[in-house]
């Protein structure tokens, strides 16, 4: 069984579904900017489940009342950064909540190679797994083209 | 509707295309859709209602509202063209605002974000007020991103710089304020449906401004000249603010604003409205000393709102006189 059979990294919201267009982007920006959130854009090319902490491209956009500043950054972002993975998270800063709010991948490298399965054969029948991307195998900045 | 609004990636979607179009950018209403004359347009807008808010609210301004009023009806007129399958194009709507001290610049360029709301030309309506300060950096590489925010965070609504000139600073050839202005002109060229930029300032300041940026100049599609107010528009002006305070001018009082008003116009540093308003605190102090000063009287309601002329014949504009 193939544990990716199509080939696309899952995470965030919106994930399962074909990319979302830009207009389809600038009315979830909307959204969160109607509940108040501020956006922030993020890339990286060393996508692993446990790389939570992706590069912030800018400042974070606080007090922004219409997409098309968002949209702005994130075009940016696209065009210094194309070939990595690029999401835009919505931070609510309402007291106590103070995290992100939303969060989905806008930009995704042409061709994805998914991760594996690594299996460390310790003492007696023990097993330690780990996670690996097949992509992390090159340096940063060439991963993904 | 059968088919499922989402498909799996891989797959090949039944219908991808029809998933792509958002459903928000649908027609606002189906009598704005179906509109053949001006009436129709009108009474399905609120832009009849803004006109005379407009009119109502701000005394004198002729040149002003008079500029209103062709954008709107051009909205209305572009409404109509789009109805009949024409192409229209949105106008380039940066304005200059520019007049002497007092002529109601700022206060024209708040009201101007509600009226580019409400006519439907701007998405959000809000008003970023910023001078040279919000704009340029202090250092190298400071001020792109500082003016980038200020623009970003104005998209959607007005970005109203006042003394714009300031910008520009001709004696210093390395100031920073030449980079914000390129910045501005790039977004206000690009981007011109995201924002609308009112620039502001005394009138011949802005004329040198305009005169060493000439990018500036053509890009901005309307400049309103804010005329001096006249006598009775002043008193008319002194009338509203002080309704609005819940003050009023008690016997004699307004004849002597009047009188105050003649010579006050022929002295130097005269800022209209703003200058009213202020000789309209000062009188009010000046009320309330002269109520202050008689602890034992029982006051009412009408003598705390009531301006007496003696509140303003004390001015030092009528000694000097």
């Amino acid at each position: 069984m193939m544990t990716n059979p199509t080939g696309r990294l899952t995470q965030g919201q919106f994930s399962f579904l074909p990319d979302l267009t830009d207009a389809e982007i600038a009315l979830q920006i909307e959204y969160g900017l109607k509940k108040g959130y501020a956006w922030s854009v993020e890339y990286t090319d060393d996508p692993h489940p446990r790389n939570t902490y992706w590069s912030m491209y800018g400042n974070p956009l606080f007090d922004l009342h219409d997409a098309a500043g968002v949209m702005q950054e994130l075009k940016a972002c696209r065009a210094a950064f194309g070939h990595h993975y690029i999401r835009l998270m919505a931070f609510d800063s309402t007291r106590n909540v103070e995290t992100i709010a939303m969060s989905f991948i806008v930009n995704r490298p042409a061709v994805e190679p998914g991760f594996m399965l690594e299996r460390q054969e310790v003492q007696g029948r023990t097993l330690r797994y780990s996670t690996r991307g097949y992509g992390a195998r090159q340096p940063e900045g060439e991963r993904y083209r | 509707m059968s088919a499922p609004a989402y498909a799996i990636p891989g797959s090949t979607p039944p219908a991808a295309a029809a998933a792509s179009t958002p459903p928000a950018a649908a027609p606002a209403s189906d009598a704005l859709g179906a509109a053949r004359s001006v009436a129709e347009v009108l009474s399905s807008t609120q832009v009849q209602a803004v006109l005379q808010e407009l009119d109502q609210e701000l005394v004198g301004l002729a040149p002003v509202k008079a500029r209103i009023r062709d954008i709107a009806a051009l909205l209305v007129i572009d409404k109509l063209r789009t109805n009949f399958g024409l192409q229209s194009q949105a106008p380039s709507l940066h304005m200059c605002f520019s007049g002497n001290p007092g002529t109601g610049k700022t206060t024209v360029a708040q009201r101007m974000a509600q009226v580019l709301h409400r006519l439907g030309y701007v998405r959000k309506g809000h008003l970023v007020s910023v001078t040279r300060d919000d704009l340029v950096g202090q250092y190298i590489g400071h001020t792109a991103p500082k003016t980038k925010e200020v623009l970003q965070r104005a998209m959607g609504g007005v970005l109203f710089i006042d003394e714009a000139y300031y910008l520009y600073r001709p004696e210093n050839e390395r100031d920073y304020g030449q980079e914000a202005i390129e910045i501005l002109l790039q977004v206000m060229e690009n981007q011109r449906h995201d924002l609308v930029v009112i620039l502001a300032g005394y009138h011949d300041r802005m004329q040198t401004f305009f005169q060493s940026n000439p990018g500036m100049r053509s890009r901005i599609a309307h400049h309103l000249d804010f005329p001096d107010y006249g006598l009775s528009e002043l008193l008319h002006i002194a009338g509203k603010t002080l309704g609005q305070q819940h003050y009023r001018f008690g016997t004699g009082a307004e004849a002597a604003f009047e009188r105050y008003l003649e010579l006050r116009m022929r002295q130097p540093h005269f800022a209209n409205a703003r200058s009213v308003r202020n000789a309209l605190d000062r009188a009010r102090l000046r009320q309330a000393s002269r109520l202050f000063a008689n602890p034992e009287r029982v006051l009412d309601a009408q003598t705390l709102c009531t301006i007496a002329p003696e509140d303003i014949l004390a001015s030092r504009v009528f000694q000097d006189a």
